[in-house]
């Protein structure tokens, strides 16, 4: 059976590091930048990055409402950090363009500057342990609706699943060399 | 358990980084168009690298009541320099928090041998470098992320595709060579045994590199990175322009969209005036910056 074709989105952030692990899981990943990029895609990975950046550029070449489109109609789509927060209907003291479409509210930059970054170690429902690597990391505030939660890490909402379709990390699994998130997100699309 | 500071932390800001746009600023109001056009991170300076040219004299490390005025005005990263191995310089922007420090060539070196040591700092470092041996004598000191050296502030490219093409080819080189001839390269090239070894195996840097130095257009933002480099430095070139917010925002769309033509013909149109250009044979070899770093 052929990999499955997973977008991640290129706009802006560690987009590589994603194609590297979902080909590791024998997926067939390709970078998105167009729409026409987007037409065959059968999941999407918005990266981290800064999410101010990548979310002007999706608005100005007209990609976030294709996105939006698509995950209505039950595309998977999963966001890890600056990812989860432009997949967020609510941002704390933020009006930055986003795509809007999970149950949540998250709070950017929530563990500070780079001299607060970490990585630590992460129990996640229906995954197990995994390393986790946040950097300059938002967490999720507050989940509403079909929004649920699968992981906590002192108290704070850091993994978030919504249906059957979408997901958000506050974390970089794509910066371990672990693949357990990634296989999960697979076998979703 | 949990720890910050690591290698993989510090590295792994630079890779969220990567594919976008670090632009200098000097006060709160160019960070926020800087932010506003679409900028990745900023860096925090007192003068932009073509006026430290022109002014002449000792470069140093930013007042830090700048430095914290630019980190108060925007939510994305915030950078500062440091001269060449003044350590103290990089403890003061460590205290501040700010969220990568550039140990550059652009502010006069505080010291004539040695870099600082970049391990014992949990806030990470970008180096300048001209060659694969400079690249990793920086990353054994602790740099987490290199950028070409160019020639700052002079709006002229031509250094740093020099420098880009200068690495590749030398990576290229080093992932040919059988494993006996590893270590007579190491000592040619001047540049740690183990990190070299690296370099073969991943047939790349270990870390993120930026191009630098005499970046101004569109193009050339495309150009650096159709070259290979992971992302762009703007120093002088946005806010020496006639229009620092389109300028801004095109250099960030050409940075994105670096393979394609059109767009890039799109986003070059009606910038209004570049920054004056300065030709590298006309500056004075005690003056140029690249030379600067052991």
């Amino acid at each position: 059976m052929a990999g499955k074709k997973i977008g991640v989105l290129a706009m802006q952030g560690a987009f590589l590091e994603h194609q590297q692990a979902l080909s590791r899981c024998g997926a067939e990943p390709f970078l998105v930048r167009t729409a026409s990029d987007l037409e065959s895609a059968q999941g999407l990975i918005i990266p981290g990055g800064e999410s101010t950046t990548i979310g002007k550029l999706m608005k100005l070449f007209g990609l976030d409402t294709l996105i939006t489109e698509r995950v209505k109609q039950g595309m998977p789509v999963w966001g890890t950090c600056a990812g989860m927060i432009l997949l967020a209907k609510e941002i704390a003291d933020s009006e930055q363009p986003r795509l809007g479409l999970m149950d949540i509210k998250v709070k950017r930059n929530a563990y500070g500057r780079q001299v607060e970054s970490f990585e630590t170690d992460l129990d996640i429902v229906g995954i197990g342990k995994t390393r986790g690597v946040f950097i300059r990391a938002p967490y999720v505030e507050e989940v509403w609706g079909e929004a649920k939660i699968l992981s906590t890490y002192l108290g704070k909402i850091i993994m978030v699943q919504q249906g059957n379709n979408m997901l958000g990390t506050a974390f970089h699994p794509e910066l371990t060399s672990e693949l357990d998130v990634h296989q999960y997100f697979i076998d979703m699309a | 358990m949990e720890e910050k500071g690591t290698f993989k932390v510090k590295a792994g800001l630079a890779q969220m980084l990567k594919g976008g746009v670090i632009m200098d600023v000097t006060t709160a109001e160019q960070a926020k168009i800087a932010e506003e056009a679409g900028a990745c991170a900023v860096m925090a300076l007192e003068r932009v690298p073509a006026d430290i040219r022109a002014a002449g004299g000792i470069a140093r490390m930013a007042d830090p009541t700048v430095v914290m005025s630019i980190m108060e005005a925007v939510t994305i990263p915030v950078m500062a320099k440091c001269r060449i191995g003044h350590f103290v310089e990089a403890q003061i922007l460590e205290s501040l928090g700010v969220d990568y420090i550039d140990e550059s060539e652009v502010l006069t070196p505080a010291d004539d041998k040695y870099h600082v040591n970049k391990y014992i700092f949990k806030v990470p470092f970008v180096c300048g470098a001209r060659n694969l041996g400079e690249a990793l004598r920086r990353i054994g000191e602790g740099a987490a992320m290199i950028r070409t050296k160019g020639e700052p502030g002079t709006g002229n490219v031509i250094e740093a595709v020099r420098h880009i093409r200068m690495v590749n080819d030398e990576i290229r080189w080093v992932s040919n060579l059988p494993a006996e001839e590893l270590m007579s390269a190491a000592k040619e090239m001047q540049a740690p045994f183990e990190l070299l070894q690296e370099v073969a195996r991943l047939k790349a840097l270990p870390v993120v590199n930026f191009a630098a130095g005499g970046i101004a257009t569109p193009a050339d933002a495309a150009m650096m990175m159709q070259l290979g480099c992971d992302g762009i430095f703007v120093g002088s070139g946005i806010f020496k322009s006639g229009d620092p917010m389109k300028r801004a925002r095109a250099i960030v769309a050409a940075t994105t969209y670096f393979n394609d033509a059109a767009v890039l013909a799109e986003v070059s149109r009606d910038l209004g005036e570049a920054m004056v250009g300065i030709d590298i044979s006309s500056i004075k070899p005690e003056e140029r910056m690249q030379d600067r770093g052991w």
